[in-house]
């Protein structure tokens, strides 16, 4: 082999498959010709996996990439191809989710001049990727490919986009392609994470020394860090209660009695009423979304902030911190637990236990079956335990509060970009990353029928994902707003002409289990978990008209939370969607 | 597009906003602009003078930007700029830290009889005639903004043709880096 001639496409793959790259989901077409001609001609590890829409590839790897904390490559054709990325890319982008996608584009010298299936992805997608590079020469392929690993898998990790010309990829690479071409980055500085100013770590630490009620606030940059076992460790040490974004779910088990669960719009009510009256909050890699602070000025107005953000650019973005250490969480975490001393909160944390009493998350199983049920159902019988992907909506807010997660990089739901249609295929992507665990996708009807064509990808790899499919028939969380906010107009949201899920299922091969009432949940639930030889699909008749609370109306502080439903008329809400 | 590139008037964006002078070293590559001025453009700042030219090493670029903005949000925008892999370093300057300059080309229309006057006013400012013609003449006049903001303001008398600025570029004062 190696003494044969290379084309680019064939040192691209050889690149990827030498970095450890596992697998690629894509799509093929006129441009990427070369590239899918190079995954047979090339002897590699690297296993490809036939999506059924680009999009679904994007997720897949998405959802691989959340499960493992590495990157899955995707790879597409030009124009639509890579066009039919751009939301998968977005959502990979908001959530920091390492990702390279590779994308076929017509010959360099047609560039510009509207060629078949041209599209200038490069531009495209600028907003949306960590970094993008359009080849301009065959030989600088493995250099370029090496680079987005580097720049996909350091520092806030996020998606890189390769555009290959057709030309050069069937173009003959010159290069030697063990020689290792330095990479050409003078402007980025990931190793800078690991150079922590440690005396904003002392006076981080001299906050928490004299705190009476800190509350440790866990973000997806103390999951990405691999920071799970050092963030327990200092919550234990300063006996410190501990919430999570909705992202970060799992970076401690969520049944720890320091575990508070997820707060913001959505949220516990424990959580919510923790963050009002803590006197420090420290904040290990969250960004301080707009769902988590509500009305800013009033967000922790009494309390001390402790920010900890890889990225320097989150600081002040939000929320204006009393310290700032820009730095990896792992690392400032082991600083953090090197320095400071046992501590006990016994009232606060008695508090904050009265709180989970009186406030408790439930739900009714009288009078028709409710989502949160067969969520509980299969939090009990998974006892956490499983990779539990989500879409967006009520559904994942009520996956959220009810599926409290065992362990981390086990929660793959898109929270910034709130894409619909995530949730399937991200499960399919993290059932090829860890075949030896429990994979249960959690969709509503709308968001499910996004990517459903996905079916044919998870039949055909015999992938054994739960897939729920949690129907009420509408567009749930908007019609909450609608019935809440505009009177009960209900516009757009009403999904009449859903199909027989079951019979969509069976079509695909795919087993099917239907749930009806609540007295059916425990034994379907069981017999989904029971099936092993392939995907099964458990769609789940729910009521139509059910909302979700907690709920803090957007914009509104944290201490107007709804914690059921309101009795009077609400304004219409003042902060983002 | 001639407004990003430069314009002759602020741009009034409301309260809290002014102009700020950023310097940027970035790497000599395509589409390296585009990046940059995603981030102000989405951060609501407006681009009031760009300047691109190679740096001495080749393998960088340095840009010169004037904006105008919130002066709360820029310490952030700096950072999402610092960020972008292609960028090097970017820093804000303002005439104490660094020298401030900017190069005008003005043509107006002037007959013989008021030839003189023209030129001394493109005298007192350290100008020059560039072309001459029987009723019009152009002049190149260099100094910070608001020199050639006034030279302008005295050309105002005769009849402009049409004035080219090239933007603002600074320097750092004394031995720092800009």
């Amino acid at each position: 082999m190696t003494t044969e001639p290379l084309d680019g496409a064939q040192a691209l793959i050889k690149t990827l498959d030498e970095l450890g790259i596992e697998i690629i989901f894509g799509y093929s077409g006129g441009a990427a010709l070369p590239i899918f001609d190079a995954l047979e001609t090339v002897e590699s590890n690297i296993k490809f996996v036939l999506s059924r829409h680009e999009q679904g590839a994007c997720h897949m790897a998405d959802g691989y990439g959340r499960a493992t904390g590495k990157p899955a490559v995707v790879l597409v054709t030009s124009g639509p191809g890579a066009g039919n990325t751009v939301t998968g890319l977005m959502t990979a982008q908001m959530d920091s989710v390492p990702m390279i996608l590779i994308s076929g584009q017509q010959v360099t010298w047609m560039l510009g001049k509207d060629a078949f299936q041209e599209a200038d992805i490069f531009g495209i997608t600028l907003p949306c990727v960590k970094h993008n590079y359009l080849v301009r020469e065959t030989n600088s392929i493995p250099r370029i490919t090496r680079e987005a690993y580097h720049i996909a898998t350091t520092g806030r990790p996020g998606p890189v986009l390769i555009d290959i010309p057709k030309d050069l990829s069937q173009g003959p690479f010159t290069g030697d392609i063990d020689l290792k071409e330095e990479f050409d980055l003078p402007g980025y500085q990931p190793e800078l994470a690991f150079d922590i100013d440690e005396s904003k770590v002392d006076e981080a630490v001299a906050l928490m020394a004299n705190a009476k009620r800190p509350l440790i606030l866990g973000g997806q940059g103390a999951m990405i860090a691999g920071a799970h076992k050092e963030i327990l460790d200092f919550a234990t040490t300063l006996d410190c209660p501990l919430t999570s974004t909705l992202l970060a779910k799992g970076i401690i088990p969520e049944t720890h009695d320091l575990a508070l669960g997820m707060l913001g719009m959505h949220g516990t009510a424990y959580a919510n009423k923790a963050i009002c009256e803590c006197d420090l909050l420290i904040n290990i890699g969250s960004r301080f979304d707009d769902r988590i602070i509500g009305q800013a000025d009033k967000f922790c107005a009494d309390a001390k902030i402790i920010h900890v953000d890889i990225d320097a650019s989150e600081m002040n973005k939000m929320i204006s911190p009393d310290v700032e250490i820009v730095g990896d969480a792992k690392a400032v975490l082991n600083l953090f637990n090197k320095k400071i001393s046992a501590k006990k909160h016994t009232d606060w944390n008695k508090t904050l236990d009265g709180y989970k009493k009186k406030f408790p998350l439930n739900y009714k199983k009288q009078g028709g079956l409710r989502m949160q049920q067969v969520i509980d159902e299969f939090f009990i019988q998974t006892k956490g335990e499983a990779i539990v992907s989500t879409d967006v909506g009520q559904h994942q807010m009520w996956a959220a509060q009810f599926y409290k997660n065992a362990y981390t990089h086990s929660w793959l739901s898109s929270g910034g970009a709130g894409t619909m249609g995530f949730g399937f295929p991200a499960a399919i992507g993290a059932a090829f990353a860890k075949p030896d665990r429990t994979v249960i996708s959690i969709s509503g009807d709308g968001g499910f029928q996004m990517t459903l064509c996905e079916l044919a990808t998870a039949a055909i790899h015999k992938l054994p994902i739960k897939i729920l499919v949690l129907n009420n028939h509408y567009l749930g969380m908007v019609r909450q707003w609608q019935e809440l906010f505009f009177d009960d107009r209900k516009s757009g949201v009403d999904l009449e002409g859903n199909p027989d899920f079951i019979k969509l299922a069976a079509s695909y091969g795919i087993k099917g289990i239907n749930i009806k009432r609540p007295a059916d949940v425990s034994r379907m639930v069981q017999q989904a978990l029971d099936y092993n030889d392939g995907p099964v699909l458990i769609h789940a008749e729910c009521i139509k008209m059910d909302n979700v609370f907690p709920m803090i109306p957007a914009g509104a502080a944290l201490e107007d939370m709804l914690i059921e439903p309101p009795k009077h008329k609400m304004a219409k809400p003042t902060g983002s969607t | 597009m001639s407004k990003i590139i430069t314009t002759d008037t602020p741009v009034d964006t409301g309260i809290d906003t002014a102009h700020h002078t950023l310097s940027v070293y970035v790497n000599n590559k395509a589409g390296v602009l585009m990046r940059i001025t995603q981030v102000f453009a989405r951060r609501g700042f407006n681009i009031d003078s760009l300047v691109v030219s190679q740096s001495r090493d080749t393998r960088y670029s340095r840009m010169t930007i004037g904006i105008t903005g919130s002066s709360n949000g820029l310490e952030q925008i700096i950072k999402q700029v610092t960020k972008l892999v292609d960028v090097i370093h970017c820093q804000e300057h303002n005439t104490k830290d660094a020298i401030v300059k900017e190069m005008l080309l003005v043509k107006f229309l002037v007959d013989t009889k008021k030839r003189t006057e023209a030129l001394q006013v493109i005298e007192h400012f350290g100008g020059k005639t560039l072309d001459l013609a029987p009723k019009a003449m152009t002049a190149i006049i260099t100094g910070d903004p608001g020199k050639i903001d006034a030279a302008i303001n005295m050309l105002s008398v005769f009849e402009i043709i049409e004035t080219v600025r090239t933007g603002k570029v600074v320097i750092a004062r004394g031995e720092s880096a800009t």
